[in-house]
C-alpha cells in the first residue's frame, strides 16, 4: 500500500550533502522554469495542492526513483494537464519549436490522422476556454502573497487536547480510495503518541486529492518517542512530531 | 486502480528535462494558458526577493524583543502577516524554539514542504531522498553531516511537515551577541539554523 514517496526512515540513501547557503536558488535554469510553469499552470484552477502532490506520488516507482526533483514536478504536471483535459495527449506530443518531440510512445501518438491538420488549425484559432484565467505577470506578486490557506470550518468536533495519548490507526493508507493520497507516513502507522498542539480544522488531503470534497476535520501535532518508531533510536529523549488528522488517530 | 495509468503523458515530451520544460512552456503559451513574462516574475521573486533574509528578520526580532517572541511562539500567523511574510506555502506557520534542553529540526518526509515566505525555495539537500529518509530516524547522524553535534542532555525533536502547517526553528541566540542591534543580529541567522540543521553563527570577535 505504500508508494515511493513515503520514504521516512528508509535505509540506504547515503549521506546528506549540504550545499553552501549562498548556492544558487535554482541549480539549473530549467529548475526555476519548471517551478514557474507548475505554479502558473496551477493558477488555472483545475486542481488543488493535494491533487498535484498525488500526481507526483503516483509516478511509476521506477520513474520516481530515476527522476530528479523537478522532473517529478514536470511529470506530475503533464499527467494533470491531460487528466484534467487542459491539454490533450496529442498536444504534448507536438514538437515544440520544430524540434523532435516525444520519446517512444510519443511517435505513435503523433502519427497523423488524415484530419489532424484541420483539427490543429481549428485549435489554433479558437481560444482555449481557460485562457482568460492565465496568470499575468502583473498579478504574480498578489497571487503568491494570497496563498491558499487550508483551514476551514468543520462540523467534526475536536476530540483530543494537548497531552492526550493517541495511536495512529492501522492499517494506514487512504480509506476513501484504495491506493489514494494520504499524509499518514507508513513509519507512524500503529504508533503510540501524544497530542502536543491543536491546529484547528483543515482540509483532509485523502478526500480533497480525489475530488471528493474538502471534508475538513481537526488536525493535530502529535509527538512520538523515537523508541516508538525505530528499533535503534539514537537517544532516549528524541521525538518525531507529525501533523495528523483526527481520522488518522484513535484514542488510547 | 482509478488513479494509476499505463499511459504516461510525460513520456510524450522530450526526455531531456530542460527540453521537457521548454516543450510544456511552449505548448501552454501557444494556447494562451501561461504568460512567459509571468514565469519570469515567479522566478525573479524566489531568486531575488523571497528568501532566508525574511526568516532572519523574524528571528532577530524575537531575540531582541521578548514580547514579540512570546507572541510569535504562541501564534505566529498574525505577526508574520504584519511583517508581510504571509503567502504561498506559509499560510499556517508554527515557530519552535531551540533551548539547551531541546533542539528542533524540520523535514518533509513525504515531499518537500517548507516555509516559502520565510525561507524561499528549499535547498537541494532538503528535497533529497537522503534527508527525507534519514532526518526522522537518525537526526543526530544527519546533524553531524552538517557539522553540528549536540550535548547528550539535549533532546532532538524532528518536525515532519505532513500537513499545510510550516515550521520555522527559532535558534538559540549565540553567546557574545549581547548589545547587537536587530539588524546586526540578522547576519548571525543562517538559513540552516532556521531549518534546525545548523546553529546561529557566532559573532566575529572584534579586531
Amino acid at each position: 500500500m505504500t508508494r515511493m514517496h513515503d520514504m521516512g526512515g528508509r535505509f540506504g540513501d547515503g549521506p546528506v550533502r549540504p550545499d553552501a547557503e549562498d548556492a544558487p536558488v535554482f541549480a539549473e535554469d530549467w529548475h526555476g522554469r519548471a517551478l514557474a510553469v507548475t505554479l502558473a499552470a496551477g493558477a488555472l484552477g483545475q486542481w488543488n495542492i493535494d491533487t498535484s502532490r498525488h500526481a507526483r506520488e503516483r509516478l511509476a516507482p521506477k520513474d520516481y526513483a530515476r527522476f530528479s526533483y523537478y522532473e517529478k514536478w514536470l511529470a506530475g504536471l503533464a499527467t494533470l494537464l491531460v487528466e484534467k483535459q487542459v491539454l490533450r495527449a496529442e498536444d504534448l506530443a507536438q514538437p515544440a519549436d520544430g524540434g523532435e518531440g516525444g520519446e517512444g510512445t510519443g511517435a505513435a501518438a503523433v502519427a497523423p490522422h488524415p484530419l489532424a491538420a484541420r483539427a490543429l488549425k481549428a485549435a489554433a484559432v479558437a481560444p482555449h476556454p481557460l485562457a482568460a484565467r492565465a496568470l499575468k505577470a502583473a498579478d504574480v506578486a498578489a497571487a503568491l502573497a494570497k496563498g491558499g490557506p487550508a483551514d476551514r470550518p468543520s462540523e467534526v468536533a475536536i476530540a483530543f487536547a494537548p497531552g492526550d495519548a493517541v495511536r495512529c490507526r492501522r492499517p494506514g493508507g487512504n480509506r476513501l480510495v484504495d491506493g489514494g493520497h494520504t499524509r499518514l507516513p507508513s513509519y507512524a502507522v500503529g504508533a503510540l503518541g501524544r497530542i502536543v498542539r491543536v491546529h484547528g480544522t483543515h482540509v483532509l488531503p485523502d478526500s480533497a486529492a480525489h475530488g471528493l470534497g474538502e471534508a475538513p476535520e481537526p488536525l493535530y501535532a502529535v509527538a512520538f518517542a523515537a523508541s516508538e518508531l525505530w528499533s535503534a533510536p539514537e537517544h532516549p529523549g528524541d521525538e518525531v512530531v507529525l501533523d495528523l488528522w483526527q481520522s488518522y488517530l484513535e484514542p488510547v | 486502480m482509478p488513479h494509476d495509468h499505463c499511459d504516461h503523458p510525460h513520456s510524450l515530451l522530450p526526455p531531456d528535462p530542460a527540453l521537457r520544460v521548454k516543450a510544456l512552456e511552449t505548448i501552454l503559451t501557444r494556447k494562451g494558458l501561461i504568460d512567459p513574462a509571468a514565469l519570469d516574475e515567479i522566478i525573479d521573486t524566489y531568486q531575488n526577493r523571497i528568501g532566508p533574509a525574511n526568516g532572519a528578520r523574524v528571528v532577530a526580532r524575537a531575540w531582541s524583543d521578548p514580547a514579540f517572541k512570546a507572541d510569535l511562539l504562541a501564534d505566529a500567523d498574525p505577526l508574520l502577516a504584519d511583517l508581510g511574510f504571509y503567502g504561498r506555502q506559509g499560510e499556517h506557520v508554527v515557530v519552535v524554539e531551540n533551548t539547551p534542553a531541546q533542539h528542533n529540526m524540520v523535514v518533509c518526509t513525504l515531499c518537500s514542504c517548507y516555509p516559502w515566505p520565510l525561507l524561499g525555495i528549499p535547498p537541494g539537500w532538503y528535497k533529497s531522498d537522503a534527508y527525507r529518509a534519514r532526518a526522522v530516524r537518525e537526526p543526530r547522524k544527519v546533524l553531524a553531516e552538517f557539522g553540528v553535534s549536540l550535548p547528550q542532555d539535549t533532546s532532538v525533536r524532528v518536525w515532519d511537515s505532513t500537513a499545510e502547517v510550516r515550521y520555522l526553528v527559532l535558534p538559540m541566540r549565540p553567546e557574545g551577541s549581547d548589545g547587537m542591534s536587530e539588524d546586526e543580529l540578522t547576519a548571525l541567522v543562517s538559513r540552516d539554523s532556521m531549518i534546525g540543521t545548523g546553529l546561529a553563527r557566532k559573532p566575529e570577535a572584534p579586531a
